[in-house]
C-alpha cells in the first residue's frame, strides 16, 4: 500500500471518528436538561404502568454497591479492549517486520 | 436491550430459553470447529468477542434523552455468521447478569435472542444480501452492523410486549419501541461507523484471511481490491 493511500486512510478514519464524537455529544446540545436514564429501566418503568398487578418473581442474588458496579462496567470494557489492542498491535508488528499475512 | 431480572413472567421465560438453547449449542460446536480446523483463526474470534465485551458495556446518550448500550455483534455476524456470534453475547450477557446485575438470568434466555439471535442473523443477512448485489465492502459492513444492534433493540420491544400485552399489543409495541427502539438509532449509527473503521482495518491487515472467512461463512466473496470499498 503506498504510503498516500495510507495517509488518506488516516482522514477517513479521522472524520469517522470526529462524526462519533459528535453523535455522543450532540444528545448534550439538544437536550441539556435530559437526565439520560437508561433505557433498560425505563423499558421495567413501561411494564408496571402496562401491568400493574405484576411483581418481578425474581431478584438478582447480588447487586454491587454504585461504585463496583462502574468499576465491574470498566473491568469489562478494559478486557475487550487489552484484546483488540493487542490484536492491533500484534497485526502492526507483522506488517512491520515484513510478515504481513503467513 | 437487557430486560431485567425478574420482568418476564416464568413462561416466557422458559420459552425464550428453549428458542435461545439450539443456537447457542450449535454456535459452541462451530467454535469448537474453528479451534480445531482453524486455529489461525482464534484470535480474529477473539477479538470479535471483544467487541461485543467493550461495546455493551458503554452506556451511551441518545438524542432521545435517555441512555444504552450498543451491542458490538457486527463484526462477529459479518466473519463467523450468528451461531458463532450468539455464544459470544451470551457469555457476555452471563457477565453482565451475574457480576453487574444488569439484564438476568431469568431473563438471559430472551435476552439473548435479541442481541445473540436475531440481531446478527439481520446484520449477517444484510452483509450477504448487499455484497450480492455488488454493493461496497464496507458500505455493507456498515448496514450490517446498524443492523445487527438496532434489531437487536426491536426484538425486545416484541419480546416485551408479547408478555406484557395491555389492551393493545401493536400500541404497547409502540410504547417499548418508542423507549429501546428510537433511542438506540444514533447509537447503530455510531456503532456502524466504528465497526467499519475497524473492519477496513482488518481488511488491508490481514486480506487473506478475512477473504477466506467471508467465502466460507457469509458465501460470498471479496472482489474488491482493497481500499477500493471507501
Amino acid at each position: 500500500m503506498s504510503e498516500n493511500k495510507n495517509n488518506n486512510k488516516i482522514w477517513l478514519y479521522a472524520l469517522g471518528f470526529l462524526i462519533l464524537i459528535g453523535i455522543l455529544a450532540l444528545p448534550f446540545l439538544l437536550k441539556p436538561s435530559a437526565e439520560f436514564a437508561g433505557a433498560d429501566d425505563q423499558g421495567s418503568d413501561i411494564i408496571m404502568e402496562n401491568a400493574p398487578g405484576y411483581t418481578p418473581w425474581f431478584s438478582s442474588f447480588w447487586e454491587p454497591p454504585a461504585e463496583t458496579e462502574s468499576m465491574l462496567f470498566a473491568t469489562q470494557a478494559a478486557i475487550g479492549a487489552i484484546i483488540i489492542g493487542y490484536f492491533v498491535g500484534y497485526i502492526r508488528g507483522r506488517s512491520a517486520t515484513g510478515k504481513a499475512e503467513e | 436491550m437487557h430486560i431485567m431480572e425478574g420482568f418476564l413472567p416464568l413462561i416466557w421465560c422458559i420459552f425464550w430459553y428453549l428458542v435461545s438453547l439450539p443456537f447457542v449449542i450449535y454456535g459452541v460446536l462451530q467454535i469448537k470447529k474453528i479451534f480445531d480446523e482453524h486455529p489461525e483463526q482464534k484470535m480474529i474470534l477473539a477479538v470479535s468477542g471483544a467487541f461485543v465485551f467493550v461495546l455493551s458495556s458503554l452506556k451511551m446518550p441518545s438524542v432521545t434523552g435517555s441512555s444504552s448500550h450498543p451491542t458490538g455483534t457486527g463484526i462477529g455476524s459479518i466473519l463467523f455468521g450468528p451461531t458463532v456470534t450468539a455464544v459470544l453475547a451470551t457469555i457476555t450477557l452471563i457477565f453482565q447478569a451475574v457480576l453487574l446485575a444488569h439484564g438476568g438470568i431469568t431473563t438471559l434466555g430472551a435476552n439473548v435472542f435479541s442481541m445473540g439471535i436475531v440481531g446478527p442473523i439481520a446484520g449477517w443477512l444484510a452483509f450477504k444480501g448487499m455484497r450480492n448485489v455488488k454493493a461496497g465492502m464496507i458500505p455493507s459492513v456498515f448496514v450490517a452492523a446498524v443492523l445487527a444492534d438496532w434489531v437487536t433493540y426491536v426484538v425486545t420491544s416484541i419480546e416485551l410486549s408479547l408478555a406484557f400485552p395491555g389492551t393493545n399489543i401493536v400500541s404497547t409495541f409502540l410504547t417499548f419501541a418508542g423507549v429501546f427502539a428510537a433511542t438506540q438509532v444514533p447509537l447503530a449509527i455510531a456503532e456502524g461507523i466504528l465497526i467499519s473503521i475497524f473492519f477496513d482495518f482488518l481488511t488491508s491487515n490481514r486480506p487473506k484471511m478475512i477473504a477466506s472467512l467471508l467465502k466460507e461463512k457469509s458465501r460470498v466473496s471479496v472482489t474488491d481490491t482493497p481500499g477500493a470499498a471507501q
